[in-house]
């Protein structure tokens, strides 16, 4: 068996097995990162007291105020560089029309405080003395919600194209044919892939995780053991889907839209980049049976919650028997020659 | 006393078996809309160079493939080496060496690392050594070189030196010098004939004559999926009606009944532009084949004297020739 370790010589797969999702892990991060409280833009259409609401505007921290023709102040609107337009009247006491969008919500905020300015500005005294006390929650942002996902992504992506697409390339060369003819034993053959994949999961984890601690500071609240320990399971029980890609498959298109088709509705459905829970109350249990839902929604546990790994049950229990059935259903079906 | 006499029917049966590597019967393999082989029957004997002569298409790769257990015949039975494939699939795979047509190997491995590995798949006790592999093949310079850094000819002697690894008591080579230079040819002829030399049983698929008739002990000539002729190269080219050829263009044009019956012609069929006539003894048949041409006052055009070949057997049973691709 040591021998054949010999096939997980592939190189020039670096990049996509590790670069890749850091990349994305920089660009998310950066587009969703948290810069303090989130400024929100108003537009004033330009009018004799468009200069005075702007000065009464501006005192507040949280808008971001520009002074705009009506027309361009609606085409901000359209186009959500503005979420609130503020038109007013000639005269102080003139009524003043908010025009946005109520199904956006930070448009609903952008109201409250303008208009809690304005009515300030016209003599409105504060009857009840308030103060703010925030805080952010620990392993509440984004970045730390996404992190175990793209780990998930990653790990799907890698074990089956790292099956797959080799031994259909193998096919496709008639290299596995070749090795047929030899009395080498065929499951070690398909176990080499497998092994080869695994010995490359504890790397992918650490310069993960490494990374996302050092630029986003995210912390992996439950035991590194377990982290570790659940990736080395997901990733072997992805490949056995990919074994199943693989069976029959004559030509690398064939594997390559297979392996599409397994992986970008799972991708999209759970929950990589936003939250599962974003589709019908229907979808979740199926959700939950998907290998990369089940996988996820352990590793986001023990990652973010700092759960155990031995309260993550079901999730395993899904993810074993996705390995138990594909790898079986990949044996019956596959092709050699 | 009589029981202790054997009768002659059953010493024969098994002597037979023991030097018959290989013995095919009623083998069919239809694809969905293809017959690749329409039936064939063959017997190849331990310790012979057995070669599949025929076109493009004719059904050898397929047929080998069947003996290799690669691909599992419609209907048939295949027998090698005593044992069939779907009872002692394992064994055979340990008895079999194969090269492929045009196998893509481990293209990052080294010539060497790939020795090693395919030595892993056999018994360490049966299986050869690296080293005489790599100096039979004369790989040892090339030993630790990417394989796809090798040349036609070195992929070629590698993809043989892989079916050899295991000591195989057969060898099958599916169209060896496909696509080689004369001089990788030449090199590779030499390393099957030591191999032979060596008393392996070697079955070869080829569609060029030369090859054939350089190497192998007997050739069967496949075409459409059945065997049309079997033999060894020189009785296959005596069964055409002599040894030599003549091939005739003349200025006023011949039919073949105007020359067969010249002495020490054998036979004569129209071929291009002219004739082609089976001799025996050219020293007879030239002079009076000059005679019959003096009297019938024509003039050759075009007079080749040569000997025959596997590719005039093919011509003279199929009427096509063997590359006519």
């Amino acid at each position: 068996m040591a021998r054949i370790r010999e096939f997980a010589r592939e190189r020039g797969a670096v990049f996509w097995t590790f670069g890749f999702p850091l990349l994305i892990t920089v660009a998310l991060g950066i587009a969703f990162r948290n810069p303090g409280p989130p400024r929100l833009a108003v537009a004033v259409v330009d009018g004799p007291r468009a200069a005075e609401v702007q000065r009464a505007l501006e005192a507040d921290p949280g808008l971001e105020v520009t002074v705009l023709p009506a027309a361009q102040a609606a085409a901000r609107l359209r186009a959500v560089a503005a979420v609130l337009v503020v038109e007013t009247g000639a005269g102080a006491g003139d009524k003043v029309i908010y025009r946005f969008d109520p199904s956006r919500p930070e448009a609903l905020g952008a109201r409250r405080a303008v208009d809690d300015r304005l009515q300030r500005a016209a003599g409105r005294a504060d009857v009840v003395p308030t103060t703010d006390a925030t805080a952010v929650a620990q392993g509440g942002r984004y970045i730390d919600w996404l992190v175990p996902g793209l780990l998930g992504m990653q790990l799907l992506s890698g074990a089956l194209w790292g099956n797959a697409w080799n031994i259909v390339t193998a096919r496709q060369r008639r290299l596995l044919k070749r090795l047929a003819a030899t009395p080498m034993r065929r499951a070690h053959y398909l176990m080499s892939f497998r092994l080869a994949g695994l010995l490359f999961v504890p790397l992918q984890v650490l310069v993960l995780f490494v990374f996302a601690r050092l630029t986003f500071g995210v912390h992996v609240h439950g035991s590194p053991v377990a982290v570790l320990a659940l990736s080395i399971f997901g990733s072997w029980s992805f490949a056995g889907l990919g074994l199943l890609c693989a069976a029959r498959a004559q030509n690398s298109e064939t594997a390559n839209g297979l392996i599409n088709l397994v992986t970008l509705p799972m991708y999209m459905l759970c929950g990589v980049f936003f939250s599962s829970s974003r589709f019908p109350a229907a979808v979740q249990p199926v959700i939950r049976l998907l290998p990369l839902g089940a996988f996820n929604e352990a590793m986001r546990h023990v990652v973010n919650d700092g759960a155990s790994i031995c309260a993550q049950g079901f999730p395993l229990a899904v993810l074993l028997a996705w390995a138990v059935v594909s790898s079986t259903v990949a044996l019956r079906l596959f092709r050699w020659t | 006393m009589n029981a202790s006499a054997p009768d002659a029917a059953s010493t024969d049966a098994p002597a037979r078996g023991a030097d018959r590597a290989i013995r095919i019967k009623g083998l069919v393999k239809k694809y969905a809309d293809v017959m690749a082989v329409a039936g064939l029957d063959l017997e190849v004997h331990r310790g012979e160079c057995f070669g599949l002569l025929g076109p493009n298409g004719a059904g050898k790769t397929t047929t080998v493939e069947i003996m290799e257990g690669l691909t599992a015949p419609t209907s048939g039975e295949v027998e090698v080496l005593g044992k069939r494939w779907d009872q002692h699939a394992d064994e055979l795979r340990a008895r079999i060496g194969v090269t492929l047509q045009e196998t893509k190997l481990f293209e990052k491995l080294t010539v060497e690392e790939t020795l090693r590995l395919f030595r892993s798949f056999y018994d360490p006790a049966r299986a050869l050594d690296v080293e005489a592999v790599l100096r039979d093949m004369q790989l040892t310079e090339k030993r630790g070189a990417w394989v796809q850094r090798l040349s036609g000819g070195q992929r070629q002697r590698l993809a043989v030196a892989l079916g050899v690894m295991g000591d195989p008591d057969v060898l099958f080579l599916d169209e060896p010098t496909t696509g080689l230079d004369p001089q990788s040819r030449r090199a590779l002829w030499d390393t099957i004939s030591a191999l032979r030399a060596r008393g392996k049983t070697v079955v070869l698929t080829t569609h060029y004559m030369d090859e054939a008739e350089r190497l192998c002990d007997r050739v069967a000539i496949v075409d459409h999926g059945k065997l049309i002729a079997i033999g060894t190269p020189s009785e296959l080219i005596d069964g055409i009606g002599g040894h030599h050829l003549i091939e005739l263009e003349t200025d006023r044009p011949l039919a073949p009944e105007d020359v067969a019956d010249v002495a020490g012609v054998r036979s004569a069929r129209r071929a291009g532009d002219g004739l082609a006539l089976s001799i025996t003894e050219p020293h007879v048949a030239l002079p009076a084949l000059f005679a019959r041409l003096g009297a019938r006052a024509t003039r050759p055009t075009r007079l080749v004297s040569r000997v025959a070949t596997l590719d005039d057997v093919f011509l003279s049973l199929t009427g096509r020739t063997l590359r006519e691709d």
